[in-house]
């Protein structure tokens, strides 16, 4: 006993020091949120040439967000047509979990081989931005898709579809089946999913200001974290807590798919409406057993085919990233670079018993 | 009760302590139950009812088999991997030649007893510990999903209507797949209590040495429990299969972690010798709830994890605590005899 | 005091030294053969990538030498992380989050080193249940959202190099940090209670080692190790989120065990496990810039780990068997 005390004591001051030397440091004024200059990105010098030829022999690399997912596998079909077509070299890599430190590992060496074009979908806006950087600096063109990352961080961005676009046609859907009137909620994939909520927002604010919505009620909004089982069982605690459900709309292929394969086996099939974004293969099964009426998609392999036509053409100095810039990608036709560097694919297709069986991804 | 008043250990201590443990388990299932079925009625509703016995059915099965690992010592890592393996080869053999449901459960069992025999291998003739052999195979396993699946996925559509029925059919509101999974646990728990062979384990998982001396054949008694183990991972990838109709290269991805949890909170001593399979299942049963119950209770679902990691320290704890007053009431009963 | 080098050495001679072999010669062919491997500008990456790793598999080490082990060491750096998001969310300085933030790493292994330790409960049990509630926490304090806003000057840092030259800032931490560790398992009277821990517990404490007293500090060293790797994983990706550094822990194993430390304790050495780790990140990047596809990346990660024990098991039953004729032939001719 009476050893121990010096021993304590010793202790004690071990651990307190760090402490103590942080407060004096934090004393004299520390980094604090705030403090930081805005460090942006690489300024675009070259200025764009819309007559240029498109680059042959350009090396394209794809990066998904995780491979093993039938969603990018699609998307890589329609960038390798495009490199393809251009004479260009095409890979198809990335880490098997979805996770951003992975990717940078991939960034990095991608920056090494020194490709032409990153195509990118990012598991997060800022971690990968360092390594994306050095990509540029080393003359790589990247161009992200489907996910973006902060916009100072890459040259372009494909987005599949106008945000206000999908949040309307995925309230209109729902609205279509309910007559517009009744109790709805949305699944959707992780709460911090950039796509997912600007869509909820727009449908929020959609439903406020639109008088042909003014019967219907979102009451509430649950995530399913794009994991099968985690959205089949959300879709349950849904139920549950709300008897009076009419309609749960869920912007998530992984969210829409669980939903309906939990619908389809109970009780509330065809007394709940569930629309949402999804892909045929997927939904094919429960609209033929009349779960599901109508849900919407844009295509992946057209989103890939034109993140690669993208790619290419700021690659040979058609256009550098700048509003308004006009560019023809392939057999999809002419885009126009939007505000921010954004390409914007179209508006989402729509499914339903008539027309899925001529899609197959 | 009665079916583990049977499975006796040997040791009258431990006995008490394992039927405490049971029964604690019910006492908490039944407290969570109630209470949540007091705040949304619902819960208790013959759908919601069938939605988590479906949900059990899967992780009931895969804490069966490492109940039987555990119990020697061992702990198969694998299992997650096995799952997702079984579930592609299944899927894909079914979507290929429309087998039926009979013949693709006999596949996913093969294809798990196979994975389950190399593990027994590694461990037994290569005298690799049974947390590195299986942590290796549950990288390697994958790998091979992974390399077989690449990015395509097994679609509802893809599948035989009569697979889909057996997954999503009930009888008098229990599901096909709970069915089987009990059936297995009943089967699993005889085997453990009344059979040679089982017994032979919990003396193997107590003391190695002593049970060598005893004439127990060791290398045959582990080679049956990884067998065993991968067997039912296989079969739980089949009903996983039939749960979800949809199969990607990521099934059964990190489920390995659920089933120890399962297995710990159910009362089986990680370092071997005592536990049942009945409270093993128990122990799913009472995560699958949790699970299930989060969302109902609208309690943020970010918090699931951080319960199922303090369950699992509250129950060691608690079996730690059991444990040392009953060795110290036998002791203390000795000494009065003496 | 020779006997005892001798015996120190032994496993130097075989394990190790193979282990180094292996990875030199992995490195110096890998140069040669595969494109973009070799440069300077690689090296760095190589080092960046495996610096997490490296780190906690210092501590990883001396856990798993004195016969426990630690599972929870990737939550710890995903819950630091989490923290160190919130408390810069909430005004605090970088200077004071980054010495909180080990020491709230240290605060979560002590936990579980007193559940270890002061309750006497299987590691691997409480190790992964604190698994489970370390990155369950991680979740609760920051949901799914990521806090990016980190100031340059020090997420610089994390990625720069030493006077611009080829060498990363990282290396510094890395080497001094692991050379204390080698010197204290080597070199220490602690680190041979440490060995004598793993050992024979019961003849430790017969000793007069404090077995309990050493693992539960251990415990509280490998807390506080991933709370630094929190800490640079959070500013190298500028990326505070719940789940940073998911499944690490089985990579540290890995590299521990391929190392030649022994999951039963008392055998090991650190040289062994530094190779290992290197070993292990540069055959993946290899693989990455070979064009080979990561399904092959984690076969081979899954049959190293195995090889690592099996391939000495085998070569010993080997031996055994050669010295066993041997004997027989001299008892012949004899």
């Amino acid at each position: 006993m009476k050893g121990s005390k010096p021993m304590n004591r010793r202790r004690l001051t071990l651990l307190t020091t760090p402490i103590l030397a942080a407060a004096l440091l934090a004393g004299c004024g520390g980094t604090t949120q705030g403090d930081d200059d805005a460090g942006g990105g690489p300024a675009g010098d070259a200025s764009a040439d819309p007559n240029a030829e498109y680059e042959t022999g350009l090396s394209f690399a794809m990066l998904p967000k995780s491979v093993n997912n039938p969603y990018f596998d699609a998307s890589s079909t329609g960038a390798e047509a495009a490199a393809t077509a251009l004479e260009g070299a095409f890979e198809y890599t990335g880490p098997s979990d979805a996770s951003a430190s992975s990717q940078v590992s991939y960034i990095d060496t991608l920056s090494q081989q020194a490709t032409d074009v990153i195509l990118l979908s990012a598991n997060d806006p800022n971690a990968l931005c360092s390594s994306l950087e050095q990509a540029r600096a080393g003359g790589s063109v990247v161009v992200t898709f489907d996910s973006d990352v902060d916009s100072s961080c890459r040259d372009l961005f494909v987005s599949q579809v106008d945000s206000d676009e999908v949040g309307l046609a995925l309230l209109e859907m729902a609205a279509e089946q309910i007559d517009a009137t009744g109790e709805i909620a949305i699944l959707s994939a992780t709460a911090n999913a950039t796509n997912q909520n600007a869509w909820i927002e727009v449908m929020e604010a959609e439903l406020e200001s639109n008088p042909s919505y003014a019967d219907m009620e979102l009451v509430d909004v649950v995530y399913g974290d794009d994991e099968d089982e985690k959205s089949f069982s959300e879709t349950q605690g849904l139920l549950q807590a709300h008897p009076d459900l009419k309609a749960i709309i869920s912007p998530t292929t992984v969210g829409i798919a669980a939903a309906a394969r939990y619908l389809s086996g109970s009780e509330f099939k065809g007394q709940v409406a569930l629309t949402g974004l999804g892909t045929p293969n997927q939904m094919r099964e429960f609209v033929n057993d009349g779960t599901v009426t109508e849900f919407a998609l844009w295509d992946p392999t057209a989103l890939g085919e034109l993140a690669a036509y993208t790619g290419a053409a700021a690659a040979s100095g058609i256009i550098t990233g700048a509003e308004g810039e006009v560019f023809t990608a392939g057999d999809l036709g002419e885009y126009t670079v939007g505000a921010d560097g954004v390409v914007t694919l179209g508006p989402p297709t729509r499914f339903n018993a008539d027309n899925i069986d001529d899609f197959d991804f | 009760m009665t079916a583990l008043a049977k499975a006796r250990t040997g040791s009258a201590g431990l006995d008490l302590v394992l039927r405490f443990r049971a029964l604690g388990l019910v006492v908490a299932l039944a407290v969570l139950v109630g209470v949540t079925t007091a705040l949304n009625p619902r819960f208790l509703s013959a759908q919601s009812v069938r939605d988590l016995l479906f949900a059990a059915a899967v992780t009931l099965l895969l804490a069966c088999g490492m109940t039987v690992v555990v119990l020697t010592r061992g702990i198969d890592l694998s299992v997650g991997s096995v799952l997702g393996l079984s579930a592609y080869v299944t899927g894909s053999a079914l979507s290929a030649t429309g087998m039926g449901t009979a013949l693709a459960l006999g596949l996913g069992l093969a294809v798990g007893a196979a994975c389950g025999a190399l593990n027994g291998v590694i461990v037994y003739f290569g005298r690799v510990p049974p947390l590195v052999a299986t942590l290796g195979t549950l990288y390697v396993l994958r790998g091979v999903v992974y390399f077989i699946a690449g990015g395509t996925r097994i679609n509802a559509s893809d599948l035989p209507r009569g697979f889909l029925d057996f997954g999503s059919g009930h009888v008098l509101g229990v599901p096909y797949l709970f069915a089987v999974s009990v059936l297995v646990l009943a089967a699993v728990g005889v085997f453990l209590g009344r059979y040679r062979a089982g017994r032979d384990l919990y003396a193997l998982g107590s003391n190695p040495e002593a049970a060598r001396l005893a004439g127990v054949p060791a290398g045959r008694r582990l080679m049956t429990a990884y067998v065993l183990s991968g067997a039912l991972a296989g079969l739980g990838g089949v009903l996983y299969a039939a749960r979800f109709g949809t199969v990607d290269a990521s099934a059964g991805y990190g489920m390995e972690l659920d089933v120890v949890a399962a297995v710990v909170v159910g009362g089986v001593a990680i370092f071997g010798g005592a536990g049942t399979a009945l409270g093993a299942g128990l122990g799913a049963l009472l995560l699958t709830v949790i699970d299930n119950a989060l969302p109902v209770l609208r309690i943020d679902q970010f918090w699931q994890q951080a319960i199922v990691g303090a369950l699992i320290l509250a129950a060691i704890a608690l079996d730690r605590l059991v444990s040392v007053r009953a060795a110290r009431a036998l002791r203390t009963k000795g000494s009065h005899v003496r | 005091m020779s006997a005892d080098l001798r015996r120190l050495a032994r496993p130097l001679m075989t394990w190790d030294a193979a282990i180094i072999a292996v990875t030199l010669a992995f490195l110096v062919v890998a140069s040669m053969t595969v494109e973009h491997f070799g440069t300077a500008r690689n090296a760095g990456y190589i080092i960046l990538d495996l610096a997490p790793i490296l780190l906690l598999a210092l501590t990883m080490t001396l856990i798993v030498t004195t016969g426990e082990i630690d599972l929870s060491v990737a939550s710890t750096v995903g819950l630091t992380s989490a923290a160190m998001g919130v408390m810069w969310n909430g005004g605090m300085a970088l200077e004071t989050i980054m010495p909180v933030a080990v020491l709230l790493g240290a605060v979560l292994g002590a936990v579980n080193g007193l559940f270890v330790t002061g309750f006497g409960l299987p590691s691997l049990a409480v190790t992964i249940g604190t698994l489970a509630l370390y990155r369950g926490l991680a979740y609760v304090l920051l949901g799914d959202t990521a806090v990016a806003d980190w100031p340059r000057l020090f997420t610089g840092w994390t990625l720069g190099t030493i006077g611009d030259g080829p060498v990363p800032n990282v290396l510094i931490p890395m080497l001094v940090l692991a050379l204390a560790c080698g010197l204290v398992l080597h070199a220490t009277p602690v680190g041979r209670s440490i060995y004598a821990a793993g050992a024979n517990p019961i003849a430790a404490s017969r000793a007069g080692i404090g077995v309990g007293r050493l693992k539960f500090w251990l415990y509280v060293a490998s807390g506080a190790m991933a709370g630094l790797v929190g800490v640079l994983w959070t500013l190298r990706y500028s990326s505070a989120r719940a789940d940073n550094a998911a499944g690490l822990e089985l990579t540290v194993i890995a590299v521990v065990l391929l190392g030649g430390v022994s999951i039963f304790g008392g055998k090991g050495a650190l040289p062994g496990v530094l190779a290992a780790v290197v070993l292990l990140v540069s055959v993946q990047n290899a693989l990455r810039l070979a064009h080979v596809s990561t399904e092959a990346l984690t076969v081979v990660t899954g049959t190293l780990l195995i090889a690592a024990v099996l391939a000495p098991n085998a070569l010993g039953a080997l031996r055994t068997a050669l010295r066993r004729r041997r004997t027989t032939a001299t008892g012949r001719t004899a």
